[in-house]
């Protein structure tokens, strides 16, 4: 008990002792980051809407090329770049995402087709992935029992 | 009008995620989960179509919109197909993500190599 | 042979015939060697590749360059080097092993994460005067790329470095210790215990590694007796900017101030204004790159008569830090006398 506090006093003086990011400053490039990848995510929907696509197929090109921008940056050494100055402005839009998939790929490939790209490209999109499916899954799940109980 | 909405949107989500990253120890890839779990939540709660409505692309691309998007394909599987729509909604709503993601990542593993950071 | 009256207080050796310090050699990569340490490297690799496929072949390649520089410059050859003490952070030391395998050179692989090159000295020193051979090898290396991989994220992730973070140094230091004379002895070590105040921030290793090179030092001194005045410099390894305030506040709880002639390795090597590395350098290559190249020179010329380098470990890993455990630390105190 003794050595939890004195852990406890110890982790709140490094606390104290540690500097951290400028946090409205970081927001504000945040802010700016993301709101110009959404800004340029909202050109190509229009776009597409533009050009006679209905909203979800228009949705789904404008993932696709977010995405293909993103991994082009992350390959070129770039996107590290924005999200160093962007932080969560870079992380957050489904750029970062693609930016989790093509980064360990890239990194890994020296490991082997299967166990360097196929197993790491996963690393840190795979949590996503899965955490994601299986909230929908069991909202479905949910969904589908008030549904057959009229509840709905 | 949109273009204006999609960018401060968009931006607030992502300031507002920087406190996260910044104020507490949580890693990217935790928040990157709790925004897809978040989205899907308030797409069940029927919060976050009504809210994408308004932003456009402010709310579709960030990840949490990405969730909501789970949750319509499930929503929609189900009303179409009843219980095993359960299990064909979720990857088929978010099909063009994950295999753009996968397919690009890949072929950028191919043709790029490591780089230090700089 | 009777070694008693070499052992100094808890865990301290004084020794009777200390070894010398022969010669050293420092490799280092492309940051490194823009910074304020640049020119004082033997090697500065241009694309932190050196010339190889992978980060951990490049890491391997540095530490074999190190070895190979420091053997030249005694004009020593590998075969006349008893024993070889040689240590990295990546899993099970393969950078070592690989690294020195053409040396063949009969060796010990070591791992006290960025303490490793205290570690390999104080063997290297303790094996000479105990008379186990003439010439013995110390080696340590790190790599910025392939340390990221194996504690943190691919290099081209999106993820922003806390202000505590410390730079991975891509570097190695090899040293050659034996009985011939030179300007530079190891007079004596002290072995450090470890230390873990509990702290689970594998992003703020200073404040993990201050605590157990707080308790180092302060051993260190009073197995012999010393002030902190009786050192012309007490270098850390890299506890960084973060760490070097937390141990000033540790050592000053326990009635010693070691704040005038206090440095570390991790903020000499890296110019904190203009090349962005947060806390400072950090990596089994930070503290022997230094030591070789700016600290050892300075000893020589006897500009520095007496140091004491306290390399630091945050002895953590991967698997660990997911499962919630603290990251322990650990420091290992060399003294150098110039001669």
């Amino acid at each position: 008990m003794d050595k939890q506090k004195q852990q406890q006093a110890y982790e709140n003086y490094v606390k104290q002792k540690t500097p951290v990011h400028n946090l409205p400053l970081n927001m504000a490039k945040a802010f700016v980051t993301g709101g110009a990848v959404c800004l340029l995510g909202q050109c190509i929907l229009n776009f597409c809407k533009s050009q006679g696509l209905d909203k979800d197929i228009s949705g789904g090109w404008t993932s696709i090329l977010l995405i293909l921008l993103s991994v082009l940056l992350t390959g070129f050494n770039i996107y590290p770049g924005i999200a160093k100055w962007g932080g969560a402005g870079a992380l957050v839009p489904i750029t970062g995402f693609a930016n989790s998939v093509a980064s360990p790929a890239i990194e890994y490939q020296k490991e082997g087709q299967v166990m360097g790209i196929g197993c790491k490209i996963f690393t840190i999109a795979g949590p996503v992935i899965l955490y994601g499916i299986f909230t929908s899954w069991v909202l479905g799940l949910g969904y589908w029992i008030l549904k057959i109980s009229n509840i709905l | 009008m949109d273009y204006i909405n999609a960018f401060w949107v968009g931006g607030l989500i992502c300031a507002l995620v920087q406190i996260l990253l910044d104020r507490t120890k949580l890693m990217p890839g935790r928040i990157m989960v709790l925004l897809v779990c978040t989205g899907a939540v308030l797409g069940a709660l029927k919060i976050y179509q009504p809210f994408q409505d308004f932003a456009g692309a402010g709310a579709s691309v960030p990840l949490a919109g990405f969730g909501n998007l789970l949750w319509k394909g499930v929503k929609e599987a189900v009303d179409k197909e009843g219980f095993i729509g359960i299990f064909l909604g979720g990857f088929k709503a978010s099909a063009a993500g994950i295999s753009a993601a996968l397919v690009f990542g890949y072929l950028a593993a191919l043709i790029f190599s490591p780089k230090m950071k700089k | 042979m009777n070694h008693q009256n070499c052992i100094k207080g808890a865990q301290s050796i004084e020794f009777e015939e200390a070894p010398y310090l022969i010669s050293s050699a420092a490799v280092a990569g492309k940051k490194e060697g823009e910074g304020p340490l640049g020119k004082m490297f033997d090697m500065v690799g241009e694309d932190d590749l050196f010339g190889a496929d992978t980060w951990e072949e490049a890491e391997s390649t540095m530490q074999k360059e190190a070895c190979l520089l420091a053997l030249g410059k005694a004009h020593i050859s590998q075969t006349q080097v008893r024993y070889l003490f040689g240590g990295d952070l990546l899993r099970q030391g393969i950078a070592t092993s690989i690294g020195v395998e053409e040396l063949e050179i009969p060796m010990f692989g070591l791992y006290g994460a960025c303490s490793t090159s205290g570690e390999a000295l104080a063997l290297a020193s303790m094996n000479v005067a105990a008379g186990y051979g003439e010439y013995m090898l110390a080696v340590t290396s790190s790599h910025f790329g392939s340390a990221e991989k194996e504690f943190r994220f691919p290099l081209s992730y999106a993820n922003q470095r806390p202000l505590s973070a410390h730079w991975t140094v891509t570097g190695s230091g090899a040293f050659l210790v034996g009985t011939r004379r030179s300007h530079v002895r190891i007079t004596g070590v002290t072995i450090g215990k470890i230390v873990d105040y509990g702290l689970k921030d594998s992003q703020n290793m200073g404040a993990c590694m201050a605590p157990a090179a707080c308790d180092t030092i302060i051993r260190n001194l009073e197995d012999f007796g010393r002030a902190p005045e009786d050192y012309n410099r007490i270098v850390t390894g890299d506890l960084g900017y973060v760490g070097q305030s937390i141990l000033f506040d540790l050592v000053i709880g326990k009635g010693y101030d070691i704040k005038k002639n206090h440095m570390d390795c991790g903020m000499t090597i890296f110019d904190q204004e203009t090349q962005d590395t947060h806390a400072g350098g950090s990596g089994c290559g930070c503290a022997a790159t230094t030591l070789s190249a700016y600290i050892l020179p300075k000893i020589e010329r006897g500009e520095w008569k007496r140091v004491l380098f306290v390399p630091t470990g945050a002895l953590m890993s991967t698997v660990s830090f997911n499962e919630g455990a603290s990251v322990p630390g650990i420091a290992h105190a060399i003294v150098l006398e110039h001669c």
